[in-house]
């Protein structure tokens, strides 16, 4: 596998840093140098928040940078667009199909975009991903992030066994069912 | 096997693994974890002192006793611990002693960006940079034998970027070093002029031998490659310089102070162009420059914010450099045809305590003194009830400056909101300065029961300590009575019509008063109460936007007023709000 960057976009509170950390212990078992950049503190409290995760063989920057990132994977639809300027020609979006207004948005100050499902297409190969049902469907609204998570692996060159095996590993011991059954749904996503 | 951790847990490794016995700290955005970290290993005594000052003067005590010892903080909290700082460079040490200090370059988490490698240079300390996790734990052991080899503490400087990234770190064994016997030397540690002048020159000295030091260390790297351009840089824009230009020769340092004139100058005409790529200020460039070198920099990188890999090329790309040695992935991104994307600014959590403090002074329409802390986010609308915001304890001393500017007409319409680890950090003087000269200001303390914005940390008046074992607990109610403050009230944000009393006859009384808005953080685990979540009428709900204008992130208006079920925390706030009784709580559903 080439040099990969990959942002990961949601709204902060919604899971993105354990995603990240498994994403970047699985590229840390295939032998690649690793870099996760993750964002602590204020931006925590339900801001927009973005974590890059960026493998190869040597890697210097933390930060996947305009034009260096090969996928996004997004919580949230308005966080995928936010940040879809990030993606090299080619690259991948992965977005979850939830909407969540912001308050600027809910106060009625700014608007929420209309049809982002089309600007995003229209700029690079997108997927919108009901995660928020499939999760649910796995019996817990929570494991969105493993979902997308599963979805971004299956475009991946690492094997699925890693992933669950890093998943079993750090996912607390009482949620690994559902968070490995939760992975794979998002796994199976593009290739039904 | 290499672990992938956070720089902040790697510096925590490189203390457990220098044989450090002892850290204090106090949390702050992007320096909490190293002293999370530090605080799991067995054998080194961890705590959260109540500010960086004390932090600072517990580890140089722990260092003067013999043992190696280390104080944690971010670049703002060395402003408070800067006292300490400028007199421990005079008494140098006994056991290794490190401050560790993070900046915040772009401002994720703080409410400045000033760049801390000149307290090194006015202290006269060295400055040491890492630029990933790996070096992050060496430089802290590192760190600890400089300050031993040139009796000297050391700063290690951290920025967000650098504290926040995991990369791969190699783990090593613990030192084990012992304690250095401790000896009387009152004319090295008791700092009253005589003993200082001679200790002056001792440290003028000691930087000279330090100069010499940085023209040898191994951590200041030159990499030689197209010599059409070289590249000085240390940190997180070493990185980006790499990045950015990986054709290009480089020189890496990794001690930032005091820096080496002779390699400096060599590195110079062994390139074409010579140019610094750092962020913040113009540290490095500066110093370059005194050495009648010619030197490119923030005429073509921003002084402002955090540096990129694209920023860096681009800058490069205008100063004419060839483009084969530099990366133009940048000129390789998507177009995306979006025509206004709406920002998303943090927000008070759903089920905050501060929403029915803020709820009640924005009704009163009163000028309000803020501080630093979650809290701090209502400044934001819709809430929008904070006038000030300067830094850590400013809340109180604003609020008695505005009074006795502006008369007692001011001081009725005003008060000040200041969190519980706040108030301790640096409130307390400011309550007794009110006091003693006679101030009537209002003091809200906000007291939700822990250090929130950092990530909920232990402080002297949560009755835990940093490992989560019972700890004495400071009663804020009997401080603030000791302190002289004769209307001391407890009071509960939740119950908005009491409270917004309460504020009302504090504001009028003209003597000092504490209002203690006692009710634990929504996320911390040991309160969390699980009520059950509020819902819309919709049938007479009449789409008002009262209850908007809590500004809680559960509550949408997408078509409808909705709650969203899973982010609802129950508190009841929007229902106590709405004039048509249209929500209610969900297990009373008709």
């Amino acid at each position: 596998m080439a040099d990969t960057g990959i942002l990961i976009v949601g709204v902060g509170g919604q899971g993105t840093l354990l995603s990240s950390r498994i994403l970047g212990e699985v590229a840390l078992y295939s032998g690649f140098d690793v870099k996760v950049s993750e964002v602590h503190g204020m931006a925590q409290r339900g801001g927009s928040v973005v974590t890059h995760v960026r493998f190869g063989k040597r890697v210097y920057s933390p930060l996947v940078g305009i034009g260096q990132a090969d996928f996004i994977l997004a919580f949230e639809k308005l966080e995928a667009l936010r940040w879809a300027g990030y993606l090299k020609k080619g690259g991948m979006i992965i977005a979850n199909a939830r909407q969540i207004p912001p308050i600027p948005v809910t106060l009625g100050l700014q608007k929420y975009p209309e049809d982002i499902d089309g600007i995003l297409s229209g700029a690079a190969t997108t997927h919108m991903v009901d995660a928020s049902k499939i999760a649910s469907d796995c019996g817990s609204p929570r494991s969105v992030n493993m979902v997308l998570l599963g979805v971004l692996a299956s475009r991946l060159d690492f094997e699925k066994e890693l992933w669950l095996k890093v998943i079993r590993e750090t996912v607390p011991q009482n949620t690994v069912e559902i968070n490995t059954e939760a992975f794979s749904r998002g796994y199976e996503f593009l290739q039904g | 096997m290499k672990k992938l951790l956070l720089g902040n847990e790697a510096v925590a490794l490189g203390a457990y693994e220098a044989g450090v016995k002892v850290a204090s700290a106090y949390p702050g955005t992007p320096s909490t974890e190293i002293t999370e970290s530090i605080s799991k290993y067995d054998g080194i005594y961890t705590e959260w002192a109540p500010n960086e000052k004390v932090a600072l003067e517990v580890a140089l005590g722990a260092s003067i006793a013999g043992a190696r010892a280390m104080a944690c903080m971010k670049h703002v909290g060395l402003n408070v611990a800067a006292d300490p700082l400028f007199t421990s460079s005079y008494t140098g040490i006994n056991g290794g002693l490190v401050i560790v200090v993070a900046d915040d370059p772009g401002m994720h988490s703080s409410q400045n960006e000033q760049d801390s490698r000149f307290y090194g240079r006015a202290a006269h300390i060295p400055v040491l940079e890492p630029s990933d996790s790996q070096e992050a734990k060496d430089f802290t052991k590192l760190a600890f034998e400089i300050s031993e080899a040139f009796d000297t503490p050391v700063m290690l400087r951290m920025t967000t970027r650098v504290s926040h990234s995991r990369s791969l770190v190699e783990p090593g064994e613990r030192m084990d070093c012992g304690l250095k016997s401790y000896e009387k030397d009152a004319d090295k540690y008791v700092m009253m002029p005589a003993m200082a002048r001679a200790r002056r020159a001792i440290l003028v000295e000691r930087e000279k031998k330090l100069q010499e030091y940085s023209e040898n260390a191994d951590l200041n790297k030159i990499e030689y490659n197209d010599r059409s351009i070289g590249i000085i840089a240390a940190g997180g824009a070493y990185n980006y310089a790499k990045e950015a230009a990986p054709g290009a020769s480089f020189f890496k340092l990794g001690l930032v102070w005091p820096l080496p004139q002779e390699l400096i100058k060599n590195f110079a005409v062994s390139v074409e162009r010579l140019f610094v790529v750092e962020e913040l200020e113009t540290f490095i460039e500066d110093y370059i420059k005194t050495l009648g070198v010619e030197v490119f920099g923030k005429e073509y990188f921003p002084k402002i914010g955090e540096l990129s890999y694209e920023m860096v090329a681009r800058g490069l790309k205008a100063a004419g450099v060839k483009h084969e040695i530099l990366n133009l992935a940048f000129e390789n991104s998507i177009e995306v045809k979006a025509s206004s994307i709406p920002s998303r600014p943090p927000a008070l959590c759903p089920g905050c305590p501060h929403r029915g403090v803020y709820h009640v002074l924005k009704k009163l329409n009163l000028t309000v003194t803020g501080d630093i802390g979650c809290y701090t986010l209502g400044a934001l609308p819709p809430l929008s009830s904070m006038d000030t915001c300067i830094c850590m304890g400013a809340s109180i001393g604003n609020a008695h400056g505005m009074e006795k500017a502006r008369g007692e007409d001011a001081s009725v319409k005003t008060v000040a909101v200041i969190g519980d680890s706040t108030f301790i950090h640096s409130g307390i003087t400011g309550l007794i300065d009110v006091v003693y000269n006679n101030g009537a200001a209002t003091v809200i303390i906000l007291d939700n029961s822990t250090t929130g914005m950092t990530g909920h940390q232990e402080h002297p008046a949560t009755g835990f300590n940093i490992k989560g074992e019972p700890a004495n607990r400071i009663n804020l109610e009997k401080l603030c009575e000791v302190v002289g403050v004769r209307r001391v009230r407890v009071e509960d944000p939740f119950d908005l019509e009491k409270f917004e009393r309460a504020v009302r006859e504090e504001i009028s009384s003209r003597e000092p008063s504490v209002i203690i808005a006692r009710r634990p953080c929504a996320l911390l685990k040991r309160n969390r109460s699980k009520n059950p979540p509020y819902y819309v009428n919709t049938d007479t709900c009449i789409a008002c936007g009262t209850c908007l204008e809590m500004g809680c992130p559960a509550i949408t208006n997408t078509d409808v007023v909705s709650i969203d079920e899973s982010m609802c925390a129950g508190c009841g706030l929007c229902a106590a709000v709405c004039p048509t009784e249209s929500i209610a709580r969900g297990d009373m559903h008709g």
